[in-house]
């Protein structure tokens, strides 16, 4: 497959050139944290970063979206129709993306395109989406991609893989898509052995910095009633203050609301992110609530990433490992922790 | 992608009729019809399953589909003034157009009923779908196909019975037997039983054999008439019930009407009683 090596200025022209082509997203500093944005071609994308504070997901996902447009205007003959909302799903690139964010998708995948159904906006923003990922150099202290079956430099999934080398990116093809943009964004040829021995070494370095080992293995064995009614679910929420921002960092939490919402005589059928820490999520028109409590939500988090996809899918848990949750909850609610008593129980 | 592939879009419908079903006016019943003929076809729906109605500016509600896939050219759907949207549409005109997106979840297990006897138990207003598989057996095409059919139906007083005219007509045919009952009443000229559905599903129902139970109804309804259904000897796999839960997408999407790792919207809403037992009690 095709090589490609690059200084790092080299590279922010390639990322110029390759504008003419997708529409280019990378990481930027903005303030403590990087964060995705679409390269307008000022600046220069920095490469620099443990993760992006949000992971990529909003670039396929959005975290808010409109559906269908209509109008209420009765002079109008197409007055209260639904119309699909025009939308931009022209060829993307996400560039700097963590292996780990790409295994969100690859498990959201699940989700949203299935045999009885497909989300035709999440699906055509997936095909149009090639995801140049970057080997983690220095995983973070909370990331445990290793136990859930990723890696640090792990090539599932993506379509490009880099290697930051310090002075210089080594870029691998790994796919058809990515051997195209590859192509155009030209740069040396392959690495030179020297390098080639620098990469092996990240390889190896990076996955011995994880110090984070979560047991999944014994969950699918587990009789869901029986951790469903576990004694630690009190414990476990006890701090949870409902914030839902777990879930909103999420690469893997997939959940959403869907709102008409209107402007003048104008309409909107929206999606937005939504989120199973909220009591609103569940709560019936009549006033019935089967999570009324925030136990019963925790434990609906916990459970739906541990055990009920599981179980349903039988290949691994609903998390990438990525450690978001476990970084920016507030009250330090550990999923790590929780997997542990679940496994063990 | 081609628009009839998208599972989000509404179908555009006109609402062509609106029948005020009960005393306490709470619940309507809405005939709609297909504004593009083709979307008829497209919509093919089997007894027990529903549909997302869809209120421009004001969002979607799903809804069990009341009508009989054997009524041709039209979908009713009866529908109690709740919240947003369900009030919205109480105050709807005739001639208004809508959307109806579907059929969605699954439906009565039919073909396991072939051949036996179906045992329907009703409350309140959660006779819809019951009232679409009622005419729907009762339809000359598919009587033969099941053996005896009994119905409870009960609400709180006569005014609050769905569907008055239809059941009366019921009453009458010797191929189906109705036991309607209320709750109280003190009108003298009430001929059909007093009493509460699980009582008098206890004294009408005979016996479970070769039968299959369908059970719709408010949540206290459903606690009190299980155990009359499994002393009668229904077994957990012959007792069916529909479920509710708050929905959005109603594809199993959205995430949030799941029980342990099914999703009502899309695995059900209809479950047998076996099934239920083998999931977490959160519904
Ligand atoms: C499979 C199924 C079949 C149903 N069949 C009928 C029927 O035949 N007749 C009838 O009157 N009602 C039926 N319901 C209940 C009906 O969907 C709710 O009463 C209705 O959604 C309330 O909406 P609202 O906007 O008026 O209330 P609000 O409280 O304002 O609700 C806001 C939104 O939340 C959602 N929501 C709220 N309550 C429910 C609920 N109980 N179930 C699902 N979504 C909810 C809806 O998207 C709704 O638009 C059914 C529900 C389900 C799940
Ligand atoms: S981030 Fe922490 S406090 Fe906030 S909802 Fe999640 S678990 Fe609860
Ligand atoms: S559950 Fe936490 S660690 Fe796992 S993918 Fe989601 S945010 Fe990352
Ligand atoms: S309503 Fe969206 S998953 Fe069931």
């Amino acid at each position: 497959m095709l090589e490609r090596t690059f200084t790092i200025k080299e590279w922010t022209e390639a990322l110029k050139k390759l504008r003419s082509f997708y529409r280019v997203f990378a990481p930027f500093k903005e303030g403590d944290f990087h964060s995705f944005r679409e390269f307008d071609g000022s600046g220069s994308p920095d490469f620099n970063f443990g993760n992006t504070r949000l992971s990529a997901k909003a670039l396929i996902y959005p975290q808010s979206e409109r559906m269908f447009d209509y109008t209420l205007d009765e002079k109008n003959p197409d007055v209260n129709l639904y119309k699909e909302a025009v939308k931009d799903l022209s060829p993307q690139a996400i560039v700097g993306i963590r292996p780990c964010d790409v295994k969100g998708f690859r498990l959201m995948k699940r989700n949203f395109d299935n045999e009885e159904y497909r989300d035709p906006w999440w699906v055509q923003r997936f095909e149009s989406t090639i995801l140049v990922g970057f080997g983690c150099n220095d995983p973070c202290p909370t990331c445990f991609c290793t136990s859930v079956g990723g890696g640090p430099f792990n090539e599932e999934g993506l379509d490009v893989i880099a290697y930051n080398l310090g002075e210089r990116f080594v870029l691998r093809a790994l796919t058809e898509k990515g051997e195209v943009f590859l192509a155009k964004a030209e740069g040396d040829t392959g690495p030179g052995e020297d390098e080639r021995r620098k990469m092996e070494e990240l390889k190896r370095s990076s996955v011995e910095k994880i110090s984070s080992r979560v047991a999944t293995d014994q969950l699918k064995l587990k009789e869901v009633n029986a951790l469903f009614s576990a004694p630690f679910w009190e414990e476990t929420a006890f701090s949870c203050i409902n914030c839902g921002t777990c879930t909103f960092f999420c690469p893997t939490c997939w959940c959403f609301d869907i709102q008409d919402e209107v402007f003048g005589k104008e309409g909107d059928r929206l999606r937005n992110w939504d989120s199973c820490m909220f009591p609103l999520f569940t709560l019936h028109g009549s006033g019935h609530n089967p999570r009324e409590n925030k136990v019963q939500r925790v434990r609906q988090r916990f459970m739906h990433k541990l055990k009920y996809y599981v179980d349903k899918y039988n290949d691994g848990v609903q998390c990438s490992g990525c450690g978001r949750c476990v970084r920016y909850c507030p009250v330090n609610i550990d999923i790590r922790e929780v997997a542990e008593k679940m496994n063990s129980y | 992608m081609n628009q009839t592939h998208n599972p989000y879009f509404p179908y555009p419908v006109r609402v062509e009729q609106i029948v005020t079903e009960t005393e306490d006016e709470k619940l309507k019943t809405f005939k709609l019809r297909f504004l593009n003929p083709e979307d008829e076809r497209k919509f093919t729906y089997i007894p027990g399953q529903f549909a997302e109605l869809s209120v421009p500016g004001k969002g979607e509600v799903p809804i069990g589909i009341a009508s009989s896939p054997t009524e041709k050219g039209f979908l009713l759907f009866t529908v109690n003034e709740v919240g947003l949207v369900t009030t919205y549409l109480h105050m709807i005109k005739e001639g208004y157009v809508m959307g109806v997106r579907g059929p969605l979840g699954n439906w009565y297990p039919w073909e396991e009923m072939e051949g036996k006897n179906v045992v329907i138990v009703g409350g309140g207003f959660a006779f819809t779908t019951l009232r679409s598989s009622i005419v729907y057996m009762l339809d000359p095409q598919n009587r033969q196909r099941f053996g005896e059919i009994t119905v409870v139906y009960g609400a709180r007083s006569p005014g609050l019975l769905l569907y008055r005219e239809e059941l009366s007509d019921w009453e009458k045919r010797n191929d189906i037997r109705m036991h309607i009952t209320v709750d109280a009443t003190d009108d003298p000229e009430w001929k059909y039983n007093k009493g509460f559905v699980p009582a008098v599903a206890k004294e009408k129902i005979k016996s479970a054999d070769n039968a299959i139970a369908i059970v719709c109804g408010p949540p206290i309804m459903i606690r009190f008439t299980q155990p009359v259904l499994e002393e009668l000897g229904f077994p957990p796999e012959r007792i069916i019930l529909s479920l509710e839960m708050r929905m959005k997408c109603g594809i199993g999407m959205c995430g949030r009407c799941n029980i342990g790792d099914r999703y009502v919207c899309k695995d059900g809403p209809v479950f047998s009683l076996a099934q239920l037992k083998e999931l977490p009690p959160e519904y």
